[in-house]
């Protein structure tokens, strides 16, 4: 098992991302260098948060021009699991990977701050290990984090089970005080048809030892893991 | 007479008569238009230090532990683990008075370079703030520029704002003090000076091209802001985050690099100061060739090309013939790069332009040769009235509820939240304890320690004394690492002054500096790096003199640390320390009674230090359940913070003789409130019998309402409600 951490210009949670898999998690991994448009051997691609060059355009619409985004969708495509984080959410829905799209949050400033989150959809390769509305600690820290896309689109992710993140309050409640950044429909984290691509605003990985909280971001790398070893013993069979 | 001095023209060059005159025996010849501005900059205040460069000397610089001193873009100490903490603080005031978004972030922009240049990598950054009245118009658009402009550089580079303080004071009117600290790691063997030597080395120019931004900054830093100063906007940098990021990741791989001799940033003055430094550093000269700077703008000329003060540029000095991996490096990171000129050894700066030399200065006249300027010291006649304060005019009332209402949504005490939450304070996940707290604490990954930062101003303490003022800052700053279980280790220094042909802010310099030498060499807590900002006036008034630290301290293991919330219902609450009856330069009396006057509080620093070393010890052995530092707003308001903080309740019960107001909101310092579990009170009584700190058992944690004495009942909701106005 192998995690790809992909590295654009101006990434600045590829080594958060790389401490938190490797040497917290100790699941191998590797940086893939955004001018790659190749790679092989990996199980799982991270695109950290950050902000791609600069994000002075529409954010992540520059990075998904990128040459290794072609092997990432490629990837995709092929039903390799692809987590985008923060920014790399952002990437993703740019590289339309997944639908709707992230716009300046709602107060017009960036928010930094612990958050939680409740798990709305636990049959996921990123979420098997948590209950289905199970409430996890995971920080923000975006300018662009409010979720916004057409309301048949949230139908048919609703239909389809895609909304797998939703910011609620402390109990799981998801109210309007519980949402940070103005995101349709309180969504924290969405993936795609297939159910192989997943895009999310809070950080996982600062989440994942005991000196930085609760440890709960541990939870969506384990569901991973699990989730490809049980995939690797059913083709081995 | 010639035709320069003629015209008088080294005044439009802000030089004395003196100084040119100088200038001419140096060269031994009158200097050209470019030499002119060239030495203008080089002796402006903000590069040659030549009013302070004395008094500075008497700050205490050395310790075992200090790697680096004074001297280099940061001073460096050592932790005892693989990795060495580099640090410093600048100012960037006036450019962030005239355009505050643009300059708060080339604030932020300017220290990581400084940081990264040593080839550390930036772990933290740390601003304090000082804006004029809270409920002006142009202050809240400053303030939302500062901030904004913070958050904009801070977040994308991908380093963390961790702390820092916001005050608000008409003292700051039309001037604000932006000061921005910024720490890093660095490994001892890769440690890198801003140096330039060996004959034929190259020197290569990278990052951003240069344009007509920020030209005479430097100058313009170095003279008071009045009314006409906005028309100045032009020297006023533009940041790019983006490139700095990628000039992090570029520089940090080529100090890897044996090849690589000395690396320096292009800050104040530009060009011409970091390659005249870099030079004098390593005793050599420089020769470099214009049309090799790589320009943004058409028909620059060569006083903009070399004053400019455009940002994200770094200076690499390469040996001669092995330019090649340092090249393809930066063109991995997509960083412009040109060979801009090579070392020379007749240690002069000579700057061509298409091969026909145009100025040619020694390095030392411009590095060290800014004539010193001596002044007079005299006391303000005025002083001594401003530090009269009868308590007997103040009336004491029954009841302090609103007054503490009142005081916990002064701009100055309320909860900062909504500042530090537009901070990314989490990015490189160290950030163990938050803004928030007393110190915010980072920790370092692959070992048990971690270190303990805080920054710490009181222009208003200072303004009362000046001497005095800058202890307390000092002592206060280790107070607040030391009650989170840190050992204060060093401090970097931002000395916010007035202009110092001014004489009373010129005393109040001297003194300043006499204070924090006095209180760093007493708490063992050099100072290793630091800058000057003086000419911090506004239409002829000088702000409060505001010297501001930033300090860092050690913790060898990070599971022994505290924090400043109470944790368990029925726990004990102890007042370490002394009350004295004395509201000298008190918020409260301020906000409550609008009076600045008296003596700043009272200040045992002995006791301090005891006071530090026993709550160390007590946090090192798990015996503290909280602990908070009583500054601002006094007990009433320590109190009210760990309460809010736990959302746990509080029921005190002083046995005083003391003004009720005084013990409320005094501001007496050496004093720290902590909570115990009931289990651990007689350990820790007999420890403070032991090492003779004053205790005193002053209630319990209990409820969801603060109730101190007969004075003050309130519920939480109230008190939190208050506390988060701003």
């Amino acid at each position: 098992m192998k995690f790809g951490i992909v590295q654009f210009p101006g990434s600045n949670c590829d080594f958060d991302c790389y401490y938190a898999i490797k040497n917290v998690m100790k699941i191998p991994s590797a940086w893939i260098w955004h001018k790659q448009n190749e790679f092989s051997g990996f199980d799982c691609i991270v695109l950290p948060g950050g902000f791609t060059y600069g994000d002075y355009l529409r954010v992540g619409a520059i990075a998904r021009y990128s040459p290794v985004m072609k092997a990432i969708i490629n990837f995709a495509r092929k039903g390799g699991l692809v987590v985008g984080i923060c920014n790399g959410f952002q990437v993703l829905t740019e590289a339309r990977l997944l639908p709707g799209t992230l716009i300046r949050n709602e107060c017009l400033h960036f928010i930094c701050k612990k958050q939680s989150i409740r798990v709305e959809n636990n049959h996921t390769p990123f979420t098997g290990m948590c209950q289905k509305g199970q409430v996890l600690q995971m920080p923000i820290a975006h300018g662009e984090g409010c979720y916004f896309a057409d309301i048949e689109i949230i139908n048919e992710m609703e239909k389809n089970n895609q909304i797998i993140f939703r910011y609620s309050d402390i109990n799981g409640q998801t109210s309007k005080e519980a949402n940070p950044n103005g995101s349709i429909s309180n969504i924290a984290g969405i993936c795609n048809k297939k159910g192989n691509v997943l895009g999310l605003m809070p950080h996982p990985e600062r989440n994942i030892e005991d000196c930085l909280g609760s440890g709960d971001g541990k939870l969506i790398f384990e569901s991973i893991e699990m989730y490809l070893k049980k995939e690797k013993i059913l083709q081995n069979n | 007479m010639n035709k320069l001095q003629q015209k008088n023209f080294w005044q439009k060059w802000k030089l004395t008569s003196n100084e040119y005159k100088t200038i001419c025996h140096i060269l031994g010849r009158e200097p050209n238009e470019l030499e002119l501005g060239i030495f203008s900059v080089m002796w402006s205040e903000h590069c040659s230090y030549k009013n302070t460069r004395s008094l500075l000397k008497t700050l205490p610089a050395k310790a075992n532990w200090v790697v680096q001193g004074p001297g280099e873009n940061a001073g460096i100490i050592d932790i005892g683990e693989d990795e060495l903490v580099v640090m410093k603080m600048e100012s960037h005031n006036h450019p962030s008075a005239i355009e505050p978004f643009q300059g708060a972030a080339t604030g932020v922009g300017g220290i990581l370079r400084d940081i990264f240049t040593m080839g550390a990598r930036p772990i933290a950054l740390l601003d304090s703030l000082f804006f004029g009245d809270y409920n002006d118009n142009h202050t809240k658009y400053l303030f939302n520029g500062v901030v904004g402009g913070i958050s904009f550089y801070g977040n994308c580079v991908g380093v963390p704002t961790v702390g820092g303080e916001t005050v608000f004071s008409k003292d700051y009117q039309g001037n604000i003090l932006v000061n921005v600290m910024c720490v890093g790691l660095v490994k001892r063997e890769r440690i890198v000076r801003a140096i330039a030597k060996g004959e034929g080395n190259s020197v290569i120019l990278i990052g951003a091209k240069t344009g007509r931004d920020g030209i005479g900054g430097a100058a313009f830093a170095s003279v008071e802001l009045n009314k006409k100063s906005e028309e100045d906007r032009p020297a006023v940098q533009i940041g790019d985050p983006f490139a700095e990021k990628l000039l992090i990741e570029a520089c940090l791989e080529i100090v890897q690099f044996e090849e690589v001799i000395g690396l320096q940033d292009c800050g104040a003055a530009g060009l011409t100061s970091s390659l005249s430094e870099m030079a004098f550093r390593g005793d050599s000269g420089l020769e470099i060739e214009l049309s090799k700077v790589p320009q943004r703008e058409l028909e620059m000329n060569p006083f903009e090309v070399m004053l400019s003060e455009s940002q994200e540029r770094m200076v690499v000095v390469v040996k001669k013939g092995m330019e090649e991996r340092v090249l393809s490096t930066l063109k991995k990171w997509e960083l412009d790069s040109s060979v801009i000129g090579q070392v020379t050894r007749d240690r002069n700066f000579t700057i061509k332009d298409n091969g026909k030399v145009i100025a040619d200065i020694p390095v030392s006249s411009l590095a060290e040769g800014a004539p010193a300027i001596q002044r007079n010291i005299k006391e303000p006649e005025w002083q001594k009235e401003k530090t009269r304060l009868n308590l007997d005019e103040l009336e004491e009332y029954d009841n302090y509820n609103s007054i503490l209402l009142k005081l916990l949504s002064s701009p100055n005490v309320a909860c900062k939240e909504g500042i530090y939450q537009q901070y990314d304070h989490m990015v490189q996940v160290n950030t163990i304890v938050p803004p928030g707290d007393d110190a915010a604490i980072l920790r370092l990954k692959g070992s048990k320690k971690a270190i303990a930062l805080t920054t710490e101003g009181n222009g208003r303490y200072c303004f009362l004394d000046p001497y005095q003022g800058a202890k307390i800052v000092v002592a206060e700053a280790a107070r607040n690492l030391s009650c989170k279980g840190a050992l204060p280790r060093a401090v970097t220094d931002c000395l916010n002054f007035g202009a110092p042909e001014n004489s009373d802010s010129y005393w109040q310099l001297v003194q300043a500096i006499k204070g924090l030498s006095e209180a760093c060499k007493f708490f063992n807590t050099p100072v290793i790096s630091g800058n000057v900002s003086l000419y911090n006036e506004n239409d002829g008034k000088p702000i409060d003199p505001t010297p501001v630290i930033g300090m860092v301290g050690v913790i060898d293991d990070y599971n022994q640390i505290c924090t400043l919330d109470f944790k368990n219902e029925n726990d004990l609450i102890f007042l370490l320390g002394e009350n004295h009856n004395e509201l000298g330069g008190s918020e409260y009396l301020e906000v409550i009674h609008n009076r600045i006057c008296g003596l700043p509080p009272f200040l045992d620093i002995k006791l301090e230090k005891k006071l530090h070393s026993f709550c160390r010890k007590m946090i090192e052995e798990g015996l503290f359940a909280s602990a908070h530092d009583c500054s601002i707003g006094g007990l009433a308001i320590s109190l009210s913070e760990s309460c809010i903080c736990s959302g746990l309740g509080a029921e005190i019960d002083l046995l005083t003789d003391f003004r009720s107001d005084c013990i409320l909101f005094g501001e007496s310092q050496s004093r720290i409130v902590i909570s115990v579990s009931p289990d651990n009170t007689q350990k820790l009584t007999e420890s403070a019998r032991e090492m003779d700190i004053p205790i005193q058992f002053i209630g319990h944690v209990r409820g969801d309402i603060l109730k101190i004495n007969k004075w003050i009942n309130l519920p939480l909701t109230i008190i939190n409600e208050a506390w988060r106005k701003l």
